[in-house]
């Protein structure tokens, strides 16, 4: 019992150590580090419970894919710093910051409180069952139960990724008559030397 | 309770140190086979066939100059090295090295820990191994190792993906995650799992390489146009922490493929443990003699491979055999 | 549907062909000369560093006239003469600096008195640029060689220049 809840300590502290660490700081790299810190330990907090595979899951899926391609964005736009980012020229409004903060802290209580003080399904306190976690179930509940959500968000993911191409593509008829081409400028002064 | 951890303590040390020798051998083994498929001899000088060869290059790495470049990231650059090698060497703690067996009367398992989702933690933690090298390219601040890691990224991106499908085949026909539940179904030569999944087991070959960052996919270090790629700024220690690492991943992707594909420990006459280092060995010599046999990708040509024709061909292996499955009840 | 048909042929056909071209040079015999164990014998005519030859009776053959540095492109030759007892003339210092000489074999053929050669010898390497000046001592040769089959070749050369050899 001790074992477990050191083990479950140390990994809570250090997933929101993680997460708080991951705003605090100014370099991105440092951000995404810790991001997936934070998401280790919360990997941890997962097998604790007996989800073995949400955890691993998680692992692979937001540490191993999602946040490498953070870091290669990164990367790629080679961002070291605030000025990188353009946070420093367009600094929120006071006023908005602490409104914000204010509705979020709000938001934040209500969820622990409906979350705790419910009784009706114990909230999270209840023990999971068995199964919790394993292969199965998760399946089972993903392709039943949540089966439209579940579809829907991927519609989603489609839906962003299309948004993400037709962005970044180039305007077709820019490629077509925008800069001449090479053949173009050279044909002229090529006939010309031949004569 | 003191028992069980001494035992699992006394695995874990003899497991590291094997993995370790394995390694260093690796290197050799390459080095000497590589240099015959050339017409060389390789490295024969230190020992009996050049047996002490790894010796001689870790002592020469320890004692190498640690040189720390002006104008990295010093945090990072330490870090790297060390998320490079700890990933590879966690995968070793489900695979299924030999049956279970007694020694001075107690029971002792083949493997350190038989989680039962064992499959799945190993793509987990072997995912984890790109944020050495994109770290290490990033950390270094030079446009070598930066371009290194890109290209990293990309590459384990692209190829995680179908090397995680490769494999879903022979999880639908086995029903189980678990690494030892893998290689007891595989009792006898028929029913190792390259029989039934034969593209399944190609293309895991293929994804492992990549994943691997070996060649013909090792573009993150392409020495004729990168230098060293992602480790161009590191020397000593730290080099090698990245050298040993990917002779552990390859040992390890080694590993996992005969555990799921060859039948593990499985076969006639030897012992267990002797058929799964044989087996091990024989994955390992296959990419050193894939390396000796075939140029680099261009960059495209990777990118075109993984995303046109290995991923389709993963997908299609997946749902062929989901149908089979299915269908058979 | 063409291109995945090619991509098959190249897996099932291609590939193996590539990997028995490896398999078939892992069993040759490699081609290594295993350098400082094992040497291979360099040609007749090739041109390391120098030796001054001794006459039968065991006196030096250079009588310093300077022909050789006087030849030498490189300008590595340096030597000052001095008389003998029995009043010929012979070298008290002949050096030659390595480093500058190229090796071109002009010294022996203007030598008259057939005294310098190129011998076979290139292993000269040395951690300070002063032990690459080789001095009388070190080039004369211990004993007379009966003959030298360097000589005949030096006196093809001379007759086709019309130079007058030595007896």
């Amino acid at each position: 019992m001790t074992g477990d809840m050191i083990i479950f300590a140390v990994s809570a502290v250090v997933a929101v150590f993680g997460a708080v660490m991951m705003i605090a700081q100014k370099n991105p790299v440092a951000s995404v580090m810790f991001l997936i810190l934070s998401l280790l330990a919360q990997a941890v907090c997962y097998v604790q419970l007996g989800a073995l595979f949400l955890g691993a899951v998680l692992v692979v899926v937001y540490a191993g894919a999602i946040m490498v391609l953070f870091l290669f964005v990164i990367m790629l736009l080679n961002l070291r710093g605030r000025e990188d980012l353009g946070l420093s020229s367009h600094p929120m409004n006071t006023i908005t910051k602490f409104l914000l903060v204010v509705l979020l802290g709000v938001e934040l209580v209500l969820i622990v409180k409906s979350v705790f003080m419910s009784g009706a399904v114990g909230g999270m306190m209840a023990k999971p069952t068995d199964d919790f976690g394993s292969v199965a179930q998760v399946a089972k509940l993903l392709f039943t139960k949540y089966m439209y959500p579940f579809q829907l968000t991927g519609v989603l993911l489609l839906v962003a990724l299309v948004g993400a191409v037709v962005m970044a593509r180039k305007d077709r008829s820019e490629i077509a008559h925008g800069a001449p081409s090479e053949e173009a400028v050279n044909e002229p002064t090529a006939g010309k030397v031949g004569r | 309770m003191l028992e069980m951890i001494i035992i699992a303590a006394i695995k874990v040390v003899v497991v590291i140190v094997a993995v370790l020798t394995g390694c260093a051998y690796s290197t050799l083994l390459e080095r000497r086979v590589v240099a015959f498929m050339q017409n060389r001899v390789g490295p024969n000088t230190a020992g009996p066939w050049g047996l002490l060869t790894p010796l001689a290059d870790g002592l020469k790495l320890i004692f190498k100059e640690d040189i720390v470049p002006a104008g990295v990231e010093r945090m990072t650059y330490a870090l790297a090295p060390v998320i490079a090698f700890i990933p590879s060497m966690l995968a070793f703690a489900v695979v299924p090295f030999t049956s279970d067996f007694s020694l001075f009367g107690r029971e002792i398992s083949g493997t350190l820990s038989d989680l039962n989702i064992g499959v799945i933690y190993i793509f987990a933690v072997t995912s984890l191994a790109v944020y050495g090298i994109c770290l290490a390219g990033w950390s270094s601040g030079s446009k070598y190792s930066l371009l290194g890691g890109i290209r990293s990224s990309a590459q384990m991106i692209s190829y995680e993906l179908s090397y995680g499908l490769t494999i879903v085949g022979v999880i639908l026909i086995a029903n189980t995650l678990s690494m030892r539940e893998l290689v007891a179904q595989q009792d006898t030569v028929t029913h190792w799992f390259i029989w039934r999944q034969p593209l399944g087991f190609l293309l895991y070959l293929t994804c492992a390489i990549a994943e691997t960052n070996r060649a013909p996919f090792d573009l993150p270090e392409a020495e004729s146009e990168l230098v060293g790629g992602y480790h161009t700024e590191y020397s000593s220690m730290r080099f090698s922490m990245f050298f040993i690492g990917e002779y552990a991943a390859m040992l390890a992707v080694s590993c996992v493929g005969t555990t799921i594909f060859l039948g593990g420990w499985q076969g006639p006459f030897l012992p267990p443990i002797v058929w799964f280092v044989l087996k091990v060995f024989g994955c390992m010599f296959f990419y050193i003699w894939l390396r000796a046999t075939f140029p680099r990708f261009r960059y495209d040509q990777l990118m075109n491979f993984g995303w046109k024709f290995l991923f389709p061909l993963a997908l299609l292996n997946t749902m062929v055999t989901a149908f089979f499955v299915l269908w058979k009840g | 549907m063409t291109e995945i048909l090619k991509a098959f042929v190249n897996v099932i056909i291609k590939m193996p062909q590539g990997f028995g071209v490896t398999l078939k040079y892992l069993f040759r015999k490699p081609v290594t000369v295993q350098y400082p164990k094992q040497k291979i014998p360099m040609t007749p005519r090739y041109r390391g560093r120098h030796y001054l030859e001794r006459y039968d009776d065991g006196t030096e053959r250079c009588v310093c006239c300077g022909l050789c540095a006087a030849a030498c492109p490189a300008d590595a030759i340096y030597m000052e003469p001095e008389e003998t007892a029995n009043g010929e003339r012979k070298a008290k210092v002949y050096e030659i600096n390595l480093l500058r000489c190229i090796f071109c074999g002009f010294c022996e053929e203007a030598c008259p008195e057939e005294a310098v050669f190129l011998g076979q010898d290139y292993e000269f390497s040395a951690d300070n640029r002063n032990s690459f000046i080789w001095t009388k001592d070190q080039m004369l040769v211990k004993h007379p060689r009966k003959e030298n089959p360097l000589k005949r070749i030096i006196r093809r050369v001379r007759r086709v220049y019309g130079v007058p050899t030595a007896k």
